[in-house]
């Protein structure tokens, strides 16, 4: 690990205006996906601050009837929240679909937003990745894609976001909170908040450089079943070869894109009365292959419609 | 960087580099090997401790961000001679052939069996309402997090049971 001074910020206001005056400062909340870069050397902030601490962990009810979950609130501690588990179970299943019990007993709502991809290329530093360093190649694009994006990918990186539980948030229309390097709050929908990689992959999200998330919000539950489905190489405790979340007549597919991906065509299909197997067939019109992903594109077209009819009749006896 | 972190029950006052993991605090600085580091990337569970009560990997975590804690390690849970009832077990139904996860496998337990206790919900969990069953598929599920190269896991599951039956 590379050499970093470390602060604690007192608040969030001191948090951002700390990473206004530290070009190359990262917030360090759990921990579990940053530090685990910075040991790999592929993450080199040469300052830390940290905003474990701050009173950004609650979660309360709206006015709306919604939900609003602080920013650094741990997976484990949403995913057992019983507000949440009674109206947005989409979200528990999702969050308990992903990393270990340790790891989401540390891992926040904002790390969990802003973890970076799994792509192999990322991680090997021996090989190209224009997302680790740019101008580098993708090494995915032509070699062991059998990860990679099958949605919106460039010429430039094919990798996919890695949350379960962002997917479950896309469905649900939540919106994020940030608080800007000079200490305005705005708030956006969370599809907004990750971006496709073009030809800067090296930039995962629409964030201005310093600012920090502060918290997400959730809308009342929609009406209908929620069930979020992933289909993975183990059991347990390994990312998403393909994953679906259904939130009423919503739908958001995770693995498949450089960003939790609203499958808006599927939506609209349904809408117009489409089956869920004609829906999701619509939205895989847009689908690609580069050789050793194609087999997701198979895969949805089963996923999709099982887990719609699940969110809509209950689960298969 | 000066910080005070409680290590099963004692305060202890260490000066370290601000990249020093809690595991690496909790090993080369105090000189409690229990803990165990396997992965060094949050993968393997053999780092397990409990912090506030709460299991984490030691190796994800700096030191740093411990100052206040209060982290027990295997050597709080039980000494030789005066092993925790879960220790016995593990001894009882042979959940181990090289022993280096299990430190990591008890911790994790503890804080597995706290978190059921709780109601925290699993991928396991059908009903997110009721209460949790500690059934073999729940049981797996939530040890996930901690490998066994031995493969010993049937008498893992075993030990864990039979402690979880005694506190019930």
């Amino acid at each position: 690990m590379r050499p970093f001074t470390y602060e604690r910020a007192t608040s969030a206001e001191a948090a951002v205006k700390s990473a206004a005056q530290h070009p190359n400062a990262k917030y360090l909340a759990g921990g579990t996906n940053l530090l685990d870069l910075m040991k790999l050397e592929i993450e080199q902030p040469s300052h830390l601050i940290d905003i474990g601490r701050l009173p950004l962990a609650g979660i309360e009810e709206t006015s709306d009837g919604g939900l609003h979950i602080g920013a650094s609130a741990t997976n484990s501690a949403v995913a057992s929240d019983p507000r949440v588990r009674a109206r947005y179970p989409v979200l528990t299943h999702a969050i308990v679909a992903g990393g270990s019990p340790q790891l989401r007993n540390k891992a926040t709502v904002a790390g969990n937003l802003l973890q970076r991809t799994r792509c192999a290329y990322f991680y090997d530093t021996t090989k190209p990745c224009n997302k680790r360093a740019p101008g580098s190649g993708c090494g995915a694009l032509e070699g062991l894609n059998r990860n990679s994006a099958i949605f919106g990918a460039s010429h430039a990186c094919i990798a996919t976001h890695a949350s379960d539980m962002a997917v479950a948030l896309v469905a649900l229309d939540a919106r994020v909170e940030v608080l800007t390097p000079s200490g305005q709050a705005r708030a956006f929908p969370l599809m907004e908040l990750h971006r496709l990689p073009t030809e800067t992959p090296e930039q995962d999200t629409h964030l201005v450089p310093g600012e920090l998330i502060t918290g997400v919000t959730i809308p009342p539950p929609p009406k209908g079943g929620q069930v979020y489905r992933k289909v993975r190489d183990r059991a347990s405790f390994s990312g998403a070869l393909a994953a679906v979340a259904v939130a009423g007549d919503r739908l958001a597919l995770g693995a498949v894109a450089h960003k939790p991906w609203r499958a808006a065509e599927a939506e609209a299909a349904l809408a117009a009365g489409a089956s869920p197997a004609e829906a999701i067939a619509k939205e895989l019109e847009a689908a690609s292959d580069n050789g050793r992903n194609g087999y997701k594109i198979n895969l949805l077209s089963r996923l999709v419609p099982a887990a719609i009819d699940e969110a809509r009749n209950g689960r298969p006896a | 960087m000066k910080t005070t972190i409680t290590v099963n029950g004692e305060a202890r006052a260490l000066d370290l580099d601000p990249r020093t993991t809690l595991l690496d605090a909790l090993r080369e600085h105090l000189q409690l090997t229990g803990s165990k580091k396997g992965c060094d990337h949050g993968q393997c569970g053999a780092c397990t401790v409990l912090v506030n009560g709460v299991r984490i990997n030691s190796c994800l975590s700096l030191a740093v961000m411990h100052d206040g804690d209060e982290v027990t390690t295997i050597e709080g849970v039980g000494l030789p001679g005066q092993l925790h009832p879960l220790q016995q077990a593990f001894l009882t139904e042979d959940a181990f052939q090289c022993g280096y996860c299990t430190p990591g496998q008890i911790c994790s337990a503890l804080g597995m069996l706290a978190e059921v206790a709780a109601g925290e919900p699993s991928q396991e969990t059908v009903d997110l309402a009721g209460k949790i069953a500690l059934t073999d598929d729940e049981l797996r599920e939530r040890m996930s997090g901690n490998i066994c190269r031995c493969s010993a896991y049937p008498q893992i599951v075993a030990a864990i049971k039979s402690y979880a039956k005694e506190l019930a």
